[in-house]
């Protein structure tokens, strides 16, 4: 296994991703796997080979900054799962 | 033609039939709403089907014709995979966490064909954020092959491709990440397109990573292909990535003769790991092709081999960062009773994403996270360069790459989920194309233990047009676009 448990929960929490305790076992395992698959790349000798930024190597375009999209929030918020005055409501943050 | 067989034709004969007033909008989308409802429970193709809409888009179709009004493709039926935004009605993603997300505004793709007349039947089944390749990681459950109903259509847009190949819907569109429009058009006996990076807008996409996705279309003939690229094409400035590029005549060019025509041969892509009854339908197919005029030249992509590692870097790295927009709070799935802050967070994603896309999420995070990035997804886009540069030189002597699609033909449901790097060797010949930005089609070229088997056409950059024609005057001289999974006739 190249990753164990304590890892993949690390990876898990900066994902924001709870992982289930009978899902665990096999998370690892499975990730493992892929990190094992995907270590065939450092036998690839890429010494001065620019890394790709885009496909066709086109750049960031960049658009006037003007304001062309209607304000459409309340059409937005239909799909918010909890809202009170238009604000989304989350779990108290500040004591 | 009668209006019980309307259902048996493409798209370019049944907008000659409207044209000569054969049949109305309103007959033909009713026939294939029937089909919808004969068929889709068996098939589980469809998410959701727009039954009212369509009637009253089709009504609507056969008013502007009444007028000698309408576009290009007024009346013709069609249906979008559900990763596109479409304003007003459900937008799933094939996931839990979008299970009740009905979209604000419409994807481009989608725009642009409702504008250019077409009629949306229904949003189809797809895996999961369109992570997967058998249409296994679905909420909404996995679709069948019509070929077979114990396999696997293939996937991601899987939906699409059993939708299309079971005379349900005349053409689909589809998007494609590693090769989710091909493999499962190649597993259906459908045709499926892939365009160049770029090509047509991701806006309203459901992104899953930004640097490989494209939308593209699955239907029963290459013209058919062109015909919707036409539509779909073109700069858009609500996505940053469209590229600015003149959109050809499609169907102009596809009348032009295979002479001349060179075509690059992958060895590689004939190796061990190729089931062999699937070789010697692509050998018959080239061979077709080259009685046409074209001449056959090996070509080499060394680093081809590391193409699935590479892709299974970029693509979940990418992933991770697109659906860290899933946090519970704006949209989407939210957790019950949420102690804190990063307990909202961990637990709506937790209960929200299914196996796969959590796994990607977390190979992505890892790949990303500090002490890994150079080893991984830096190393990872040198290696895409070299591969990307591989075709480049390869396309210097060929106009272009011709193959297997996948590896073997349909494959049966449950035989792949165990094991993550199995499923993913399934897109070992597509997933270059993505990783290269080229366009690519798929196109069926024969059977393999009586399941469809698809040849796989890939062009330079911007080279649909090329890639098109070669599928077309294939299918000019070969029927095998044309052959129906038994029952669906």
């Amino acid at each position: 296994m190249s990753l164990d448990k304590d890892q993949v929960q690390h990876i898990a929490m900066l994902a924001r991703l709870r992982v289930a305790d009978d899902e665990i076992a096999e998370t690892v395992d499975k990730l493992s796997r892929i990190v094992d698959f995907v270590d065939q790349l450092s036998q690839a000798d890429t010494t001065a080979v620019v890394p790709m930024a885009h496909p066709l190597d086109a750049a960031q375009r960049l658009r006037p900054d003007a304001v062309t999209e209607p304000d459409e929030r309340d059409e937005a918020q239909k799909n918010a799962p909890a809202l009170s005055d238009g604000f989304y409501l989350v779990p108290k943050v500040i004591e | 033609m009668s209006s019980k067989d309307l259902h048996t034709q493409g798209l370019m004969q049944l907008a000659e039939g409207l044209e000569n007033g054969d049949f109305t909008a309103v007959e033909l989308v009713t026939a294939l709403l029937d089909r919808i409802q004969a068929h889709d429970g068996e098939l589980n193709a469809f998410i959701t089907v727009t039954a009212d809409a369509a009637l009253q888009a089709a009504k609507r179709s056969d008013e502007l014709r009444r007028k000698g009004d309408g576009g290009v493709l007024n009346g013709l039926p069609l249906v979008h995979k559900d990763i596109f935004c479409t304003r007003g009605v459900l937008t799933t993603c094939g996931s839990r966490m979008l299970e009740n997300f009905v979209s604000p505004y419409d994807a481009t793709v989608v725009r642009r064909m409702a504008d250019a007349g077409a009629v949306m039947l229904g949003k189809t089944n797809m895996d999961e954020f369109a992570m997967g390749s058998s249409n296994e990681t679905s909420y909404f459950g996995p679709v069948k092959n019509p070929w077979d109903l114990a396999c696997s259509p293939g996937g991601s847009s899987g939906g699409s491709a059993a939708s299309v190949a079971a005379r349900i819907s005349p053409a689909a569109t589809g998007t494609d990440t590693g090769g989710s429009i091909r493999q499962p058009a190649a597993l259906t006996g459908t045709t499926g397109l892939k365009p160049t990076y770029g090509r047509v807008s991701r806006y309203g996409m459901v992104a899953f990573a930004s640097s490989l996705d494209q939308a593209g279309v699955i239907t029963r003939s290459a013209e058919d292909a062109a015909l919707l690229l036409g539509v779909m094409a073109g700069f858009d400035a609500r996505d940053s990535t469209s590229i600015d590029h003149p959109v050809p005549d499609y169907l102009a060019g596809l009348g032009r003769p295979l002479k001349g025509l060179r075509v690059g041969i992958v060895r590689q892509h004939f190796d061990a790991g190729l089931d062999e009854e699937t070789g010697s339908a692509v050998r018959e197919a080239l061979s077709v092709l080259e009685a046409q005029g074209a001449s056959l030249t090996e070509v080499d992509l060394p680093n081809l081999d590391l193409s699935v590692p590479t892709y299974y870097v970029v693509a979940p790295a990418e992933c991770s960062s697109n659906l860290s927009r899933f946090d519970g709070v704006r949209f989407g799935h939210r957790a019950e009773n949420p102690e804190d802050l990063l307990d909202l967070y961990c637990r709506s994603r937790g209960e929200g994403f299914g196996a796969e896309v959590k796994r990607r999420i977390l190979t992505g995070t890892y790949v990303l996270s500090a002490g890994y990035y150079d080893a991984y997804y830096l190393k990872a886009q040198q290696v895409r360069q070299l591969i990307a540069d591989d075709f480049r030189k390869a396309f210097a002597d060929v106009d272009v790459i011709a193959g297997p699609t996948a590896p073997s033909p349909a494959f049966r449901l449950g035989d792949k989920t165990d094991d993550p790097i199995t499923m993913y060797l399934n897109d070992i010949y597509t997933i270059g194309a993505n990783l290269a930005g080229l366009p690519g089609i798929s196109i069926p070229c024969g059977f393999a233990s009586e399941l469809p088997v698809g040849l796989h056409l890939v062009g330079p950059h911007f080279g649909e047009e090329q890639i098109l024609r070669t599928a077309h005057q294939y299918q000019l001289l070969t029927d095998w676009h044309t052959r129906c999974p038994e029952g669906y006739a």
